[in-house]
């Protein structure tokens, strides 16, 4: 309710000052300036989320001397590689060069926008929001294929070439994981699809295909992210630091913060489709709408976490076993369970309250 | 059916796996092994096989096990150790006996491999726990292990 007065609030008052075209680009700019607010903020909180996690994982303590328990560390990180210079290669192909980070960053930031983090708290809901996400999350690989390219080192290429194998292969079982659940709910709208839910998640609805489809989301997702166990485009131990080992300073900063919010982001879109998104488990908080908020995000940390923990468990595959966990087990599972999803729903068998 | 038997395997190894990982992560909090060194200087204890310095033990009646014999020295590679020795009479038997002077070593050239303390034949030198070497100027790492007015322990040579 607060969140929807203040929203509109701010809308009539705009409307009213101004005429009708200057003040919705105004609108505009100011849920743009919200979302890349939300896209530092996030970014920043889930590195160091990522490094006190990992941390506690191999019994260390992580950062804990900048602020409250190093709340500030990777704000102060963040400063740091402000000031840093920015390097190039020589020879190495300037325009993109440059380019390539502000593609992984606008892709990233173009899949936040679609995502519900409330009723009211949600910039563009477009009615192929699904699709919509299917087909952004895949455009972050352009970037990252650009600035190893463009990079003019051997360590770059072959981790851009990597990323692109990967992605290519793996955007095809988050897609068919995602319309596993689209037959169920019959939209693509991410709004709707969270109204439908209110019967129960659908990961419960759609119970043991639901339950395979969603780790089949969680694998692929993981892979598309190019996070460790699947992190063939960094590889630290064989590339240097893959795509990105001749970037620097903020444009580093870049290509680390839209990692972490494709992390985020993959996460949100798990939250949505098989945990209910913003609905409160069994409805508990169903009278105050802005605890949405609230409920999303603690699912979203839920699974970031989850993603977390089997990053700091196992090791890294090869390309070869990339490829056939992919092509020989991922897709036949996934085509298969689409099929039995499909049966399921037809005759009616799906759990609702 | 392998197919299948493989894809239960490969579920059931990541389970184990990350119920591994799962119980460190909730334990992490007793069992770090992370030190907050400058905060906890003062109960910070190293384990016993920290290779920190080569010290000499004395007793309470000022003796070390040292007789001189001067193995260490020939096994140390980097020439840390030097033993500026003399004849001493003895005053049980009245012979003429090697005694040392000064062990000194130089902790800058030692590499803490070991050698000096794996020969010595009446262990009179072990490895000290102490890490915080560092100092202002150079000649404060050349230290006289033995301390002054120290004198062999008898029945260390029988």
């Amino acid at each position: 309710m607060i969140l929807l007065s203040i929203t509109e609030n701010i809308h009539n008052w705009l409307f009213s000052i101004m005429p009708e075209g200057v003040a919705s680009i105004v609108e505009m700019v100011l849920i743009a300036v919200v979302y890349l607010t939300i896209f530092a903020v996030a970014g920043l909180f889930l590195v160091l989320l990522e490094r006190r996690v990992a941390a506690w994982f191999q019994l260390r303590i992580g950062p804990n001397r900048v602020g409250f328990q190093g709340l500030l560390q990777t704000m102060a990180d963040a400063i740091k590689l402000l000031t840093k210079e920015l390097t190039g290669t020589e020879r190495a192909d300037k325009f993109l060069y440059n380019l390539a980070p502000y593609f992984v960053i606008i892709s990233a930031l173009m899949a936040l926008a679609v995502i519900p983090f409330t009723k009211e708290f949600h910039a563009f809901d477009i009615n192929i929001g699904i699709f919509f996400l299917i087909a952004i999350s895949s455009i972050g690989v352009i970037g990252i294929l650009l600035g190893g390219w463009s990079s003019n080192n051997k360590f770059a290429l072959i981790g851009a070439m990597r990323s692109g194998v990967q992605t290519i292969s793996y955007e095809l079982s988050v897609g068919l994981s995602l319309l596993t659940m689209v037959v169920i709910t019959g939209t693509l709208q991410l709004s709707e699809i969270i109204e439908f839910q209110k019967n129960g998640w659908l990961i419960v609805q759609g119970h043991i295909p639901a339950i395979i489809a969603f780790m089949v989301f969680m694998i692929s997702g993981t892979a598309e992210t190019n996070r460790a166990p699947f992190d063939m485009v960094e590889a630290e131990s064989e590339l240097g630091a893959g795509f990105h080992t001749e970037y620097s300073g903020m444009k580093f900063a870049y290509f680390f913060l839209a990692e972490f919010i494709n992390m985020f982001i993959i996460a949100a879109i798990a939250t949505t489709m098989f945990f209910g998104g913003w609905l409160s488990p069994f409805g508990i908080t169903e009278s105050i709408p802005w605890l949405g908020v609230f409920w999303f995000l603690a699912k979203t940390m839920g699974l970031v976490f989850l993603m977390m923990w089997f990053r700091w468990t196992f090791p890294r595959l090869r390309v070869d076993q990339l490829l056939t966990l992919e092509w020989k087990y991922l897709l036949p599972i996934n085509l298969v369970n689409m099929v039995v999803m499909a049966l399921i729903v037809w005759l009616n068998l799906t759990i609702r309250f | 059916m392998s197919y299948f038997s493989d894809i239960y395997k490969g579920i059931k190894t990541l389970l184990t796996g990350m119920s591994v990982t799962g119980k460190y992560f909730l334990t992490s909090r007793k069992g770090a092994i992370t030190q907050q060194y400058p905060d906890n200087r003062d109960t910070l204890k190293m384990f016993d096989r920290f290779r920190g310095e080569v010290i000499m033990p004395h007793d309470e009646n000022n003796e070390h096990r040292c007789t001189g014999c001067q193995k260490c020295e020939i096994a140390c590679p980097n020439g840390t150790i030097e033993i500026i020795w003399d004849r001493g009479i003895d005053e049980v038997t009245g012979k003429k006996k090697k005694k040392i002077d000064q062990f000194v070593y130089h902790l800058s050239m030692c590499t803490m491999c070991g050698l000096c303390i794996d020969v010595c034949p009446t262990d009179a030198i072990e490895w000290g726990q102490n890490f915080e070497n560092s100092v202002y100027d150079r000649s404060a790492l050349t230290r006289v292990l033995n301390k002054p007015g120290s004198k062999l322990m008898p029945g260390v040579e029988d």
